[in-house]
Formats: structure tokens, C-alpha cells, sequence
């Protein structure tokens, strides 16, 4: 029961830095496109939270919502910025959309 | 001039807005050493006040969960959170439906549509859309399906039907010509009409107020919006995506 408990503070300590660390990262970086990549990491790392709060449900939402439709539509937004700024360029953004 | 686009950009992607806001760099360079100093604070102290917040959630936790369990034979469902969404709280949804809706006029309003950002699919971007949107639309149907007692429900399924459209759109599959206008437009507003046209009805029937489902019918009436409202969310998100009027 211990040794469970003290797996289960791992993951979420884990878990915890990694979305401080991704949170850092995105807001950190001038490349436009780095930045939305990272947000899309952030949002999948928070879905993985919140399944650890037991609220299913808001990691569905988050994951298909947060991090799938609102990085396409921030790619999508990334692309259509003119001039291109950012190290992400529209060719790019598209290849970045499809996988 | 990139640059105070650039910042902007990303704190409404992220989490906090104020760090590093309108500072004049380079694109292409890292942040000043005070504005990543700057931001570096407010994540810590977000990161510390949630910390805290989750080490000092009460136990057991306060909340109306019983009063869901004690009415959720009512319901029609037996998924707490789908008997929320869909019955005891069903104006929030509603207006979340609305809500959509106007998002979706008001990217209409800015323009027209310029295809998928101009996109160029390659060859697995044109072929594996054939292999995954069937599957999709499989297990959107399935999620709607099973909202009923696990979690899932209309947004998710909703969303995973968004992102075939978005696939179809980057893969350069145009629109049928029959789904260009009015069809797109009746489907973006399906979900909010079935919802308000039964929630009215609700209110005719003897005893009855708007949006109070009677237990007999509520699983019925519940899949019917949440499939009405699944085919718009996936709609208005696809089209939001394609950003701009058809």
C-alpha cells in the first residue's frame, strides 16, 4: 500500500513538473510555432491530469477540445499571419497539422 | 512589429497573459532577461497556489455529488456528470450550444473562407483520411453513446467529429455542393433548435417546466439533443477551423 501510494505521488510529482516545465517553455519560446506544439504537449499532459483527479470526463474534453481543436486552430491562425513570423513557416504548419 | 504580435500570441495560448507583455524583441530571439524572470514568477506562484490547493482539498468533498446520486434515477442516465449537463443543469448547456453558434458567426463575419490555409496534402495526408474518418465517426458515435453511463457525451464526440472535418479540409477533400449552404447552416444550428424546440415542449406539458425532462422519456429525449447537438459541435468546429463563410 506504501510503495503504491509513493508511485502514485511519483507520477503526479512527475506530472506536475512536467506541465510547469511545458507551461515555461511555451510561454517562454518567440517561435510561434514551438510555441503552439508545446501548448498542444501542455494540453495532453493536463488531460493526463485531470484522468489522475479522477475527472474523466474534463480529460476527454481537455483533450479533444483543449489540446486537439484549439492547436489546429492555433496552427491554423499561425498559418494565416502575414507576414509569417515565428520560425514556423504556413508549409510547415500544414505538415505539423496532418500527422 | 512581429514582436508585439508575437507576445500576445502567447499568453493567449498559454496560461497567464501579463508576462512579457508588449516588449519589443526580435522573433527569433529569446524574451529579455526581465520578462523571463517576470514569467518565470507567475508560473511558480500558479504552480504553488494550485499545489496547495490540491494538497488542502477537503475530504470528503463539498459539492452537491449526493444531491445528483439521490435524483440521478430521474434522470433518464446514469452517468452523474451526462445527467448534469443534460438534465438537473440543462440551461448551462444550452447556452454553451449558443455560445458556439455565435462563435462561429462571428468568424463568418469576418470573411470568407480560403480553404485549409492554402494546405498542399502530401500522399499520406490524402490517403489516410479514407482509413481514419470512418473510425472516427465510429468511435464519435460510440462515445455519444456510452455518455449515457460512462464518460463521454455530446462535446466530446462533437470534437472528435470536428477533428474529420479538419482532416477532410487538410486533406483537400472539397465540400459536396450540397452541403455548401443551407445544409452547413442548418447543421450548425441543429443542435441549439432541437435543444430549445424540446426544452420548450417540456414546459407544455402538464406540470412541466422548460428543459425538465419527464423521467419516462428523459433518456430518449437526452440521446436525441445530445446526437443533434454532437453533429453541430462537429460543425461549427470543423468550420471554425476552415475560418470564414463558405
Amino acid at each position: 500500500m506504501a510503495g503504491l501510494s509513493l508511485l502514485d505521488w511519483a507520477l503526479d510529482g512527475v506530472l506536475a513538473l512536467l506541465l510547469l516545465w511545458l507551461a515555461w517553455r511555451t510561454l517562454s519560446t518567440p517561435a510561434l510555432f514551438r510555441a503552439v506544439v508545446l501548448f498542444i504537449a501542455f494540453g495532453l499532459v493536463l488531460a493526463l491530469v485531470w484522468a489522475r483527479l479522477y475527472a474523466v470526463d474534463v480529460a476527454l474534453a481537455e483533450m479533444a477540445i483543449g489540446a486537439g481543436v484549439t492547436g489546429a486552430l492555433l496552427l491554423a491562425a499561425l498559418a494565416r499571419l502575414e507576414p509569417p513570423i515565428g520560425r514556423g513557416r504556413a508549409a510547415d504548419d500544414g505538415e505539423g497539422d496532418g500527422t | 512589429m512581429s514582436a508585439q504580435r508575437a507576445t500576445p500570441r502567447h499568453g493567449g495560448g498559454g496560461v497567464q497573459a501579463p508576462a512579457g507583455a508588449a516588449r519589443p524583441v526580435p522573433a527569433d530571439t529569446a524574451l529579455p532577461r526581465a520578462a523571463r524572470v517576470l514569467l518565470a514568477l507567475v508560473l511558480l506562484a500558479v504552480f504553488g497556489g494550485l499545489a496547495l490547493a490540491v494538497l488542502a482539498l477537503a475530504q470528503p468533498a463539498p459539492g452537491l455529488a449526493a444531491a445528483v446520486a439521490g435524483r440521478i434515477d430521474d434522470s433518464g442516465v446514469s452517468h452523474p456528470v451526462t445527467a448534469v449537463l443534460l438534465n438537473f443543469r440543462g440551461y448551462d448547456t444550452l447556452l454553451e450550444l449558443v455560445v458556439l453558434v455565435l462563435a462561429l458567426v462571428g468568424t463568418w463575419s469576418v470573411g470568407r473562407a480560403r480553404g485549409c490555409a492554402g494546405n498542399a496534402p502530401g500522399p499520406l495526408l490524402r490517403q489516410l483520411p479514407r482509413l481514419l474518418a470512418p473510425l472516427m465517426v465510429l468511435v464519435a458515435g460510440y462515445l455519444l453513446w456510452a455518455g449515457a453511463h460512462a464518460p463521454g457525451g455530446a462535446f466530446q464526440a462533437g470534437s472528435l467529429l470536428g477533428g474529420v472535418g479538419i482532416l477532410l479540409c487538410l486533406s483537400g477533400q472539397p465540400l459536396p455542393g450540397w452541403a455548401q449552404a443551407l445544409v452547413l447552416r442548418l447543421a450548425v444550428v441543429l443542435g441549439v433548435a432541437v435543444f430549445a424546440a424540446l426544452g420548450a415542449a417540456a414546459a407544455l406539458l402538464p406540470g412541466g417546466a422548460p428543459l425538465d425532462w419527464p423521467p419516462a422519456q428523459a433518456k430518449t429525449l437526452i440521446l436525441t439533443i445530445e446526437l443533434a447537438a454532437m453533429l453541430s459541435i462537429g460543425v461549427v468546429l470543423a468550420a471554425l477551423f476552415a475560418g470564414g463563410r463558405p
